[in-house]
């Protein structure tokens, strides 16, 4: 009986401390990536300018220099992982990742599921326009004319801001939105950074420049829920990249606009 | 099948479509007026004695009707830019209709023209009136009204055409409809509401040709 029950106990006693192995190697992530050498980040790979696969059959991309720099700041090696949209959150969760660098936005549900570190890169939509319209505000568009898309998301944020005297004029389709800009049928768009910096890369006579927001959601990059330590680390990281340049090189490099202020302060 | 229909949701957007219908109205009137006018020239070029002219008139008349309308209006506002013809959308809008609507009168009427008997111009000349002469007060009145129902339809599909040019922002009844279509999503309703307006349009504009052509022609008759 007694065999038996010390046997119990050493059974008991050899399981709590695995799982208590177990757990306490969770619990920080980030002597994990530093023991193993390697960071194993999450990218797209069919989201360009965040993440594409190049003419050399690599990944490219916002994201993926991003990944790069933080495994470069950490003094580990580089693991890719292609992920979709619909996949970038599960391969967190069941730690087949560390982070997730992946255009990925902040909302509550998703809140809910993971931690985010602060924003490394701008994705908003706004009003863009030509250097010479001057334009800060919904305000002082008066009188002025604007191209969007008809129905779209910034559409609709618009048409809540302006006042009567601005004239929108709305197309079919994003395409239509671009050629009216491009042949100069109006000097103001309101659509999203992605789709300006598509205009900088084809026609860069006519490049426009953000005026003003209409709505933002920047990208954050995911973390596992509880590895404070971790997204302390890459929070300063990031506050380290801002100041050193080289967000607004990534920035000019892959969206060919400027970092904006704000999102360092976020 | 277990839609609820609710025109009440349209109420609040029927200063936009009042709008569109009146942008639409004025779309036509323009256009078409011009669009005659174009296709009488043309047709008067067909059969001018210069032949720079004459070809030129041919050419006009199978490029428009051989290329699509869409293509055309794309081309004048997003295309001319290029080369520094800027218009706003309503002018764009206007000048492709009476471009299109001038070169399918111009065949139009020249059918008109071509069954004219030949003995009605030779009597003409040999009375002394000029070509011009011959041409505005011989050929042209009887010509139009041989073809004058045709004429009409072409005007009405030019109206409904006009549809085409709320793809440039204008603000005319496609547009509202697909404006409130955004909105709301009443697909159904919208589209159905801007239908039965076209069609009430065409019925007028019908209503309203008959009644200028019956006038018109009954004193062309009493004067023969």
């Amino acid at each position: 009986m007694k065999i038996l029950k010390k046997m119990s106990l050493a059974v008991a006693g050899s399981l709590l401390l695995t799982f208590g192995a177990i757990s306490t190697a969770s619990a920080d992530k980030l002597d994990d990536i530093t023991e193993a050498g390697v960071l194993k980040v999450a990218v797209p790979q069919d989201f360009p300018p965040f993440g594409s696969v190049g003419p050399d059959l690599q990944p490219q991309g916002y994201d993926i220099d991003m990944a790069g720099y933080l495994a470069q700041e950490l003094g580990v090696k580089l693991e890719l992982v292609p992920v979709t949209s619909a996949n970038r959150i599960p391969y967190l969760q069941t730690q087949k990742v560390d982070l997730v660098i992946s255009s990925l936005g902040k909302n509550p549900e998703r809140e809910k599921a993971i931690d985010f570190t602060k924003p490394y890169a701008p994705f908003f939509l706004g009003v863009f326009g030509l250097n010479e319209v001057e334009v800060t505000s919904p305000e002082e568009l008066a009188d002025k004319t604007v191209g969007v898309t008809r129905g779209a998301v910034e559409d609709i944020e618009l048409s809540k801001l302006v006042s009567d005297d601005v004239t929108i004029k709305r197309f079919e389709d994003n395409n239509t939105t671009l050629s009216a800009f491009l042949s100069g049928q109006v000097d103001l768009i309101a659509t999203g950074n992605l789709v300006v910096t598509e205009i900088a890369n084809r026609s860069p006579s006519r490049v426009p420049e953000t005026k003003f927001l209409l709505k933002n959601s920047p990208c954050y990059v995911g973390v596992m829920k509880g590895e404070t330590r971790l997204a302390d680390k890459v929070n300063e990281l990031i506050g380290k990249a801002y100041a050193d340049g080289v967000l607004e090189s990534l920035s000019q490099k892959w969206l060919k606009a400027p970092y904006p202020a704000d999102l360092a302060s976020m | 099948m277990g839609y609820e229909l609710n025109f009440g949701a349209l109420l609040e957007y029927q200063d936009v479509l009042l709008s569109g219908l009146w942008m639409t109205v004025k779309l036509t009137v323009v256009s078409t007026l011009l669009g005659i006018m174009l296709g009488i020239l043309g047709a008067a070029a067909r059969r001018h004695r210069n032949p720079f002219l004459r070809h030129g008139s041919k050419a006009y008349v199978e490029l428009i009707r051989n290329t699509p309308f869409i293509v055309q209006l794309f081309f004048i506002f997003f295309g001319l830019p290029a080369i520094g013809i800027k218009m706003t959308e309503v002018e764009a809008g206007i000048l492709a209709l009476v471009i299109n609507l001038g070169a399918y009168l111009t065949e139009i009427i020249r059918a008109g023209i071509d069954n004219t008997p030949k003995g009605q111009i030779e009597a003409a000349r040999t009375l002394g009136l000029s070509s011009r002469q011959i041409f505005i007060r011989i050929i042209l009145p009887p010509a139009f009204q041989r073809v004058y129902s045709s004429v009409v339809s072409q005007c009405i599909i030019v109206m409904l055409g006009s549809a085409v040019v709320s793809q440039i922002s204008v603000q005319e009844l496609t547009f509202a409809a697909n404006f409130i279509q955004s909105r709301n999503f009443l697909s159904f309703e919208s589209y159905l509401v801007a239908a039965l307006l076209y069609l009430l349009l065409a019925f007028l504009m019908r209503l309203i040709f008959n009644l200028i052509g019956s006038r018109a022609f009954s004193r062309e008759e009493k004067q023969s």
